[in-house]
């Protein structure tokens, strides 16, 4: 015991200590209003998640990386991008922090710093192009969100038998529907 | 009852035949929808996931203009309700964003209006008494798996309806109709819901999951009151059932088709022939004798 502490090979938790940033949580709190320090690891959230089987980290591991520090475990995860905001760790906390909200802020974070991984890019993508829309019409066009997303991520095939369907059960119009109030609208995608 | 009605982006698409029963079912119901002049979306997941600011703001709009009206607002969608919901929470709470947004805003809110999902208010106690005064079909032979999904009822703390984990509203409006609701186990999971445009082998999963069970169950149909629900369970359904071997087919309907249907109300029908699956088989069933669920 005593060698393996006086050993000049760095032990893992000093290797750990360099990665990480110890403002992260607190920037957390300040995004969500969450703690991620509250957390005591009973795995509750993973354990209700139906998405976490196909995490790389699970949900309560993103507390606890969190909780030392390590941002870029985090944000370059595809964990916060697969959560679907079904707010089941949210509602079963026993220490009332929710994770969907952590989520959130992740992914922001994630966004500002450009950590987002090329495999999740298509999700990002996906809320980029329905916000686009929402700017242009001040409401989001079915038809011309999934058109626009499909040409972004070049998935072109995808489902076309199915949008094919919708369109003849007349579920995808071609006509935009658009706000008169879409000046309005925009201003408050500007903050301050 | 008057209540300013906001429809949202997926009831004038993908999910038209979830407006035209609301209206109609609300209408039989002497419930008075007047539709918020020139609503903007709420921004939906998206919003919330990338700017929290504009996931308040934009639901801020449409609140202000409910205000002017001074009508409480009912949303059908559960995505729509839950982000409006979510933000007349943080308005009444945070008096500096509420400023900040109102200086944005022609029509302000001040806090004066509330928000309730379609569900929310066609399950009032008095509003299924007339329910069922009005019932002249009722639905026996039909055995729904109600299917609450997660943004009608969480999170508790915001929505503050129902029970997060054992959810009864939607059961109790079936079994006035004269449905028979079945016992299963998935009634507030996850469809995966906007997955199905960027990770669809993700819904195909949980849908599979969601559809055996109601099938193991007895259910022959679900019943849904959320847009994302109808399209993932319906589209990708096929998907599911070659993934897990197993025959997946069935027929998925909103509350208030059946609702509708239950009451007989003129032109409810025609909100079937827009669905991706064949409801007939669900149909067939109304009026016959019930079979006992699989064991």
């Amino acid at each position: 015991m005593e060698a393996a502490l006086s050993s000049e090979k760095a032990s893992p938790l000093e290797s750990l200590g360099k990665r990480a940033d110890p403002t992260f949580a607190r920037r957390i709190l300040e995004m969500c209003g969450e703690n991620v320090m509250s957390c005591y690891q009973c795995g509750e959230c993973t354990a209700g998640c139906p998405a976490a089987f196909a995490m790389d980290i699970a949900p309560n591991q993103v507390t606890r990386l969190a909780q030392l520090g390590l941002a870029d475990d985090v944000l370059g995860s595809s964990t916060i991008w697969l959560c679907a905001g079904c707010e089941t760790c949210a509602t079963r906390c026993p220490r009332g922090v929710a994770l969907s909200k952590v989520m959130d802020a992740c992914r922001q974070i994630s966004v500002a710093e450009g950590k987002v991984t090329k495999k999740q890019a298509d999700v990002l993508k996906m809320h980029e192009e329905l916000l686009r829309q929402i700017s242009m019409f001040g409401r989001v066009h079915e038809m011309s969100m999934i058109a626009a997303y499909k040409m972004r991520t070049r998935r072109f095939l995808d489902d076309v038998l199915a949008g094919v369907q919708m369109f003849l059960k007349g579920k995808l119009g071609l006509i935009p529907s658009i706000v008169k109030g879409r000046k309005e609208v925009r201003e408050l995608f500007r903050k301050g | 009852m008057r209540y300013a009605y906001f429809p949202g982006c997926s009831l004038e698409s993908t999910a038209k035949e979830f407006n035209d029963s609301t209206k109609l079912v609300a209408d039989a119901l002497g419930i008075e929808l007047v539709e918020i002049p020139d609503w903007n979306c709420c921004g939906a997941t998206s919003a919330h996931n990338l700017d929290h600011h504009l996931s308040v703001a934009l639901p801020a709009r449409n609140l202000g203009i409910a205000e002017r009206m001074g009508l409480d607002v009912v949303a059908p969608c559960a995505a729509c309700y839950n982000r409006m919901r979510s933000a007349e929470v943080e308005l009444k709470g945070n008096a500096a964003l509420r400023d900040d947004i109102n200086s944005k805003l022609e029509k302000k809110y001040t806090g004066a209006v509330t928000v309730r999902s379609a569900l929310e208010v066609f399950t009032m106690p008095d509003v299924l008494e007339r329910l069922a005064e009005n019932i002249s079909r009722p639905l026996t032979g039909l055995k729904p798996a109600c299917y609450y999904g997660c943004l009608l009822i969480r999170p508790p703390k915001v929505l503050g309806f129902d029970d997060p984990e054992a959810p009864t509203s939607l059961d109790r409006a079936m079994q006035v109709v004269g449905a028979e609701p079945v016992d299963w186990y998935f009634k507030n999971e996850c469809c995966g819901a906007s997955f199905g445009l960027s990770k669809a082998e993700i819904v195909v999963k949980l849908v599979g999951e969601i559809i055996s069970n109601a099938r193991k169950h007895g259910a022959n149909c679900i019943v849904t009151a959320c847009p994302l629900c109808m399209t993932n369970l319906e589209m990708r359904q096929a998907a599911a059932g070659k993934a897990r071997g197993e025959d997946l087919t069935m027929p998925v309907f909103f509350f208030t088709e059946l609702l509708g249907l239950a009451m007989e109300v003129p032109g409810v029908k025609k909100c079937f022939a827009s669905h991706l699956i064949d409801v007939n088989p669900a149909l067939d069933a109304i009026g016959k004798e019930p079979v006992a669920a699989e064991s």
